[in-house]
C-alpha cells in the first residue's frame, strides 16, 4: 500500500529556535471579583512539549485559553512568535493561524462529516484551493487513524475518534503551536491512549505543544517541561524527573500523592 | 386538461345531479386554476417572507443593543396574541388607506395590491413565531462550538453563517414545519381582503352556479392535499437534515 | 438546568426569554401606537368640515357597541372551549382505545379537523348546519349563526384536543400500565385512576393555548354578520360616515382589546409550562 504523503505539520515559519515561541509575564485574570490567575509566567520554547498539571479550579484552562484570545486577561502580557496577544491593533486571525487549540468537549461541527470538519476553515477562511486543501485533510485523517472514516458524520464517532478529528481539524491550520485543553478528560478509559498515541506522535515530529492534563503517566514520559500551578499561581516547575520524583513544594507533593 | 375530464363531470351532474362546474365548464375552471395558483403563490411567499423575518428577529433578539431587543420582543407578543383576520384588516384597510396611490390612466392603483398586503401582513404574522422558534434554535448551539470556530479563524459573520444558522435551523426544523403548515393554513384568511385565492374562488362558483356542497368538498380536498403535502415535503427535509448520531 | 447539546429545549420555545419585569412594555407598544394613530386621525378630523367630531370623539361614541360585541366574543371562546374540550376527550379516548373499529375513524377526524383552515370548517359549519333542527315530537330548537360559528370554532380545536390527549397519554411510561395491571387494575380503572390523573397536569398549558388561538378565531364570525366585536366596529365605521381615518384608529382598537385580555393568558401558560417542564 502507498502512503500518503506525511503532511508537513513541523514546517515552521521561520522563528528562531532559541529565543520563546510563547512567553507569558505576570498575567492576571478575574472573572468577576474572582481572580484566577495571578501572576502567571512561563516561556515555551520551540519544539517543547509543555504539561500543566494541578488541581482543578487552579486556572489552568483559563491560562491555556489566554494563550490563543479566546480569553482576554487583564494584566500582564502574552506574545506568541513575538506578537502581542492582547494587543487591540493585533489581528486575531493571524494569532490563531500560529495557535491550534482542542478541547474537552472535540467541538465538532455536528453537521459536517469527518472530511468538511477538517476542510472547513483552510477553504472558508484561508481561501486555499480545494484540491490542496482536501489532499492535506485525507493525510491528516490517515495521520491520526481514521482512514475510512472520512464519510462519517461526528454523532456517529466514538469520543476518541472525535477527537482525533479535531486534532486533525485543527493541524489542518498548519499551526505553529498546539495547544490541549484536558484532551481526554471526557473520554471513556479504552479511548484515551488513542488520543495519547496520537498527541505523542506530533510531539516526535517537533510541534510545540502546550498540554493541560490529569494523565500523569504520559506528562512524565512526553514532557519537556512540567508546571504545577495551584489557586492561579505557578507553584513550581522543572523537568518531569523534578516535579515528579522530586517536588520542592508541599503543595506539589500533596497533590501528587493524592493523584498517583 | 380541461378536454380530458369534463366528460366525465358532466356525465357525473347529468346522472346524479352533483355539479362540479369548475372541472367541465371552461370559464369555471379558469376561475378555479386562477384561485388554486394565488393560493400556492400566497402560501409561497407568506412562508417565505415569515421565515425571513424569523431569521433577521433572532439575530436582533441576540444583538448588543438593547433597543432593538425591546423591540423585537415586543413585535413578537403584539403578533402572537392578537387576531390574525384583525391584522390583516388593519394591514389593508388601516394602513392602505394612506399608501400613496398612482393612477393608471384612468383608475388609481394602490402601490401595494391586496394580494401583497396579504402576503406582507401573514408573513409578519407567522414571523412572529418563527423568531421565538429560531431563537431558541439558535441558544440549542452550544457556545462551545462557536468557541471552536472562533479558534479556527472563522470571523463572526462567518460562524454566524457556516456553524450557527445551518445548525440552528436543523434544530428547530420540527417546530419550525408545524408553524410553517399552520401558517399556510391561515393564507385562507385572504379572503376576508379579497384576495383571488382558492377559498374566496369557489364562494363565487358557488353563489353563481348554487352548488355549495361540491365545492365544498373542492375546497376542503384542495386544502387537505396542499396541507399534506407540505408537511410530507416538510418532514421529508427534517428527516434529510437531521444530524446524524443525534436522535430525539 | 442542564441541557442537552443540538435539541430543541421545549422550555426555551415556549418561555422565551421574557423577563415578567418587561411584560408591560409589548402591550405599552400597542397603546403607544394606538394613541398615535388616534392624534393622528384626529388631526386629519380637523381638516375636514368643522361640524365632524374627531375621530376620538368617534371611537368614545361607539366603544360600548364594540364592547358589547367583544363580549359575545368571550362567550363564544367559553362555549367553543368547553365544547371542544368535550368532543376532544371523547375524541382523543377513541384514539388510544385497544379497538381498531374506534381508534381508525377517531385518528381520521382528528386529522380531517386539524389539518382544515378554520375558516373552510367554518363555511361547511354555517352552509350545512339547518337553522333550527326538529325532534319529533318536541319543540324545534333554533340554530343562530353566533352558535353555528361557536360549533364551527371548537371543531379544529376538539382535533387538536383530541391529539393532546393522546400524547399526553403515550407519554406516560409503560412501567404505570404494567404496575397497575399488576394490581388487577381494568383498562379502564387504570385510565381513570392512574394515567389520566398524571396527564391532566401536562396537559393545561397546550389546552390554554388552544384556548388562546381559539378565542382569536372568533373574529371570524363576522364574514357571517354575526354581531361580534370586528363587525359591531366595522358598523359604528359605517354609521359614522365610513371616514377612511377611523379606518386606523377602530382596527388599532380591536387589535388592543384582543391584546388585553389575551396576554395575561399567554403569560400565565407560559409560566405553567415552565414550571411544569423544570417538575418534570
Amino acid at each position: 500500500m502507498l502512503l500518503p504523503p506525511e503532511p508537513s505539520v513541523t514546517e515552521h515559519r521561520s522563528w528562531p529556535d532559541e529565543s520563546p515561541i510563547v512567553s507569558l509575564k505576570d498575567v492576571h485574570k478575574s472573572f468577576g471579583s474572582f481572580e484566577v490567575l495571578r501572576g502567571v509566567s512561563m516561556d515555551v520554547r520551540k519544539g517543547e512539549i509543555v504539561c500543566i498539571i494541578g488541581p482543578s479550579g487552579s486556572g489552568k484552562s483559563t491560562l491555556i485559553r489566554c494563550i490563543n484570545g479566546l480569553t482576554p486577561i487583564h494584566q500582564g502580557s502574552i506574545t506568541v512568535e513575538g506578537q502581542e496577544v492582547n494587543d487591540a491593533k493585533l489581528d486575531k486571525l493571524s494569532l490563531r493561524r500560529k495557535v491550534g487549540i482542542v478541547f474537552q468537549q472535540y467541538n465538532l461541527f455536528p453537521h459536517k462529516t469527518v472530511l468538511e470538519n477538517v476542510m472547513m476553515a483552510p477553504l472558508k477562511v484561508l481561501r486555499e484551493p480545494k484540491a490542496e486543501v482536501e489532499a492535506r485533510a485525507r493525510a491528516l485523517i490517515a495521520k491520526v487513524r481514521l482512514t475510512g472514516k472520512e464519510d462519517a458524520y461526528p454523532g456517529q464517532l466514538s469520543g476518541g475518534q472525535q477527537q482525533r478529528v479535531a486534532i486533525a481539524r485543527s493541524l489542518a491550520m498548519r499551526p505553529d503551536v498546539m495547544l490541549f485543553d484536558e484532551v481526554t478528560a471526557a473520554l471513556d478509559p479504552e479511548t484515551v491512549k488513542e488520543v495519547l498515541v496520537t498527541i505523542k506522535e506530533l510531539a516526535t515530529e517537533g510541534m510545540t505543544c502546550i498540554l493541560v492534563t490529569h494523565e500523569m503517566g504520559f506528562a512524565r514520559e512526553v514532557a519537556d517541561h512540567v508546571y504545577f500551578t495551584d489557586r492561579g499561581v505557578i507553584v513550581e516547575h522543572g523537568s518531569p524527573a523534578q516535579i515528579f520524583g522530586a517536588a520542592q513544594d508541599p503543595r506539589t507533593r500533596q497533590f501528587l500523592s493524592q493523584i498517583l | 386538461m380541461l378536454e380530458l375530464i369534463s366528460p366525465l363531470f358532466r356525465e357525473l351532474y347529468d346522472r346524479t345531479g352533483l355539479n362540479f362546474t369548475v372541472f367541465y365548464e371552461r370559464y369555471e375552471y379558469d376561475r378555479f386554476v386562477g384561485g388554486a395558483s394565488v393560493s400556492l403563490q400566497l402560501i409561497f411567499w407568506s412562508l417565505l417572507l415569515s421565515l425571513i423575518i424569523g431569521v433577521l428577529g433572532a439575530w436582533s433578539q441576540n444583538s448588543q443593543s438593547r433597543a432593538l431587543r425591546i423591540c423585537a420582543d415586543a413585535y413578537i407578543q403584539v403578533f402572537r396574541n392578537t387576531p390574525p383576520m384583525i391584522q390583516l384588516l388593519f394591514f389593508y384597510f388601516g394602513l392602505g388607506a394612506f399608501t400613496p396611490a398612482f393612477d393608471m390612466g384612468g383608475y388609481s392603483q394602490p402601490i401595494i395590491s391586496a394580494f401583497g398586503w396579504a402576503v406582507l401582513s401573514l408573513g409578519i404574522f407567522g414571523g412572529a413565531f418563527n423568531v421565538e422558534i429560531f431563537r431558541s434554535g439558535l441558544e440549542a448551539v452550544p457556545a462551545s462550538t462557536l468557541e471552536a470556530a472562533e479558534s479556527l479563524c472563522f470571523t463572526r459573520w462567518q460562524t454566524y453563517i457556516y456553524v450557527s444558522l445551518p445548525l440552528a435551523f436543523r434544530i428547530s426544523l420540527p417546530a419550525l414545519t408545524n408553524n410553517l403548515v399552520s401558517l399556510a393554513k391561515t393564507t385562507s384568511l385572504a379572503y376576508v381582503i379579497s384576495v383571488p385565492e382558492m377559498t374566496y374562488v369557489l364562494n363565487q362558483v358557488w353563489s353563481d352556479n348554487v352548488n355549495v356542497p361540491e365545492m365544498m368538498w373542492v375546497l376542503f380536498l384542495f386544502y387537505v392535499g396542499v396541507i399534506t403535502l407540505l408537511s410530507y415535503g416538510l418532514h421529508a427535509l427534517e428527516r434529510r437534515l437531521a444530524l446524524p448520531g443525534y436522535g430525539r | 438546568m442542564s441541557r442537552r447539546p443540538f435539541q430543541l429545549d421545549p422550555r426555551l420555545l415556549v418561555s422565551g426569554r421574557v423577563l415578567s419585569a418587561l411584560d408591560w412594555r409589548h402591550g405599552a407598544a400597542l397603546l403607544v401606537m394606538f394613541a398615535a394613530s388616534l392624534t393622528f386621525a384626529s388631526a386629519q378630523s380637523a381638516a375636514a368640515p368643522p361640524a365632524t367630531p374627531s375621530a376620538l370623539a368617534t371611537l368614545a361614541t361607539w366603544t360600548p357597541h364594540i364592547l358589547r360585541g367583544f363580549v359575545l366574543n368571550l362567550v363564544m371562546s367559553f362555549l367553543a372551549m368547553a365544547l371542544a374540550t368535550v368532543l376532544g376527550i371523547g375524541l382523543g379516548l377513541m384514539q388510544i382505545s385497544p379497538s381498531r373499529l374506534l381508534r381508525l375513524p377517531a385518528r381520521f377526524f382528528t386529522l380531517l379537523l386539524r389539518n382544515s383552515p378554520w375558516l373552510v370548517i367554518l363555511f361547511a359549519i354555517m352552509y350545512f348546519l339547518p337553522i333550527e333542527i326538529r325532534i319529533p315530537g318536541g319543540k324545534p330548537i333554533e340554530f343562530p349563526d353566533w352558535l353555528k360559528a361557536t360549533l364551527a370554532f371548537s371543531l379544529p380545536v376538539a382535533g387538536n384536543v383530541s391529539e393532546i390527549l393522546r400524547g399526553a397519554v403515550n407519554s406516560i411510561p409503560t412501567g404505570q400500565w404494567e404496575s397497575a395491571d399488576g394490581l388487577a387494575f381494568t383498562r379502564a380503572q387504570t385510565l381513570r385512576w392512574i394515567i389520566l390523573p398524571q396527564c391532566i397536569r401536562r396537559a393545561i398549558p397546550p389546552w390554554m393555548n388552544w384556548y388562546a388561538l381559539l378565542t382569536l378565531s372568533t373574529p371570524m364570525a363576522s364574514i357571517f354578520s354575526v354581531h361580534e366585536a370586528v363587525w359591531n366596529a366595522q358598523s359604528s365605521m359605517e354609521a359614522a360616515g365610513a371616514r377612511p381615518e377611523l379606518l386606523l384608529p377602530f382596527y388599532l382598537f380591536l387589535l388592543c382589546l384582543f391584546f388585553i385580555y389575551i396576554y395575561p393568558i399567554a403569560i400565565c401558560t407560559r409560566k405553567l409550562e415552565r414550571k411544569y417542564a423544570v417538575a418534570t
